[in-house]
């Protein structure tokens, strides 16, 4: 059996607010499905991301989301002038099937189950 | 003359009234078996004599956020006064079946996960209401994780003045180097809070950064 990936466009992205698309991550990663980010989160929408994933914790089917993101850089005039961070590239999945295997500054290899 | 030194000493008070505080709240962040507990001990220990709490080779030993308030550490003539916060290590993921390696109950792992995820919620929620972060890395094991990355965001987004601790220096596979290389936008002190090595290069970092 394969395993569903949702790409999520940095358009798309752009016309939810952070609930709608923390929501929709978790609602997607607790169907075993891994869901690709183009433009990633804020760092704020991460924390919010972990405190909801740690809410939904039943220690019997879903025990938690591996995320796989680049570090934030600033590097638009936008960020620079307003201190706003660009999220990067994203993959965020269930902890059970997807695995980290190596991350650097530029490049991530991971796992799916 | 004495006009203006009052005028100039009572400015002087009213913005440090407004501006300063006393005591600074720093948090000890980091992933779970970091060493943020022992690193917490080491200052009490240095400057009060006394301990936060039990460090374990278990992970989430540490379930709720632990504070020592008026910690007083003097470096060069300087003192910084700071309220220590030793948070539970944060994760994406908590699987009960991971304690149960270390020989606990089904029912007792489970109550461990269960509230190690209240412990993430909470440490993540003392992020507003602090003055300063030290983070704390294992120097042994490789920085880019995504709660290493996620921390860091967050505290660069509240904007608030961070020293990464590159800790467990004393192990012969510590690379402090590879640490500062993955933020290198940080001021990164490496030492040994269990055996106390380079532990003085930290406070003074504290009281430059903090004071």
């Amino acid at each position: 059996m394969g395993v569903q990936m949702n790409l999520i466009s940095k358009e798309r992205l752009s016309k939810m607010g952070s609930m709608e698309k923390i929501r929709m991550i978790l609602d997607s990663v607790k169907e075993g499905k891994i869901v690709v980010l183009e433009t990633g989160l804020t760092p704020e929408e991460e924390a919010k991301l972990i405190e909801q994933t740690m809410l939904e914790i039943d220690h019997e089917n879903f025990i938690g989301i591996e995320v796989e993101s680049y570090p934030y850089k600033e590097k638009s005039v936008f960020s620079r002038l307003f201190g706003k961070k660009q999220g990067r590239l994203t993959v965020i999945g269930p902890a059970n099937r997807l695995k980290t295997l190596e991350k650097q500054e530029d490049l991530i290899k991971a796992l799916i189950t | 003359m004495g006009l203006l030194t009052g005028l100039r000493k009572r400015l002087r008070f009213i913005y440090r009234l407004l501006l300063r505080k006393d005591k600074l709240k720093i948090g000890i962040y980091g992933p779970p078996n970091a060493g943020k507990t022992t690193l917490a001990n080491r200052i009490l220990r240095d400057w009060t004599g006394d301990i936060m709490g039990s460090p374990s080779e278990i992970p989430h030993e540490t379930r709720r956020v632990k504070l020592r308030e008026g910690v007083k550490i003097q470096v060069d003539g300087k003192t910084v006064t700071i309220d220590v916060v030793d948070t539970p290590g944060l994760a994406t993921k908590i699987d009960f079946h991971d304690f149960l390696k270390y020989g606990m109950s089904e029912e007792e792992a489970k109550r461990r996960a269960k509230e190690a995820t209240e412990g993430v919620i909470e440490a993540i929620k003392w992020l507003d209401d602090l003055d300063g972060i030290l983070l704390v890395m294992d120097a042994t094991e490789d920085p880019f994780t995504q709660v290493n990355v996620t921390i860091v965001g967050n505290i660069e987004a509240r904007k608030l003045p961070l020293i990464i601790v590159a800790n467990k220096i004393d192990l012969p596979n510590a690379s402090p180097a590879r640490i500062k290389s993955a933020f290198p936008q940080h001021q990164i002190v490496p030492v040994s809070a269990l055996k106390g090595i380079n532990i003085d290069s930290l406070y003074k970092a504290i009281a430059e950064k903090f004071g």
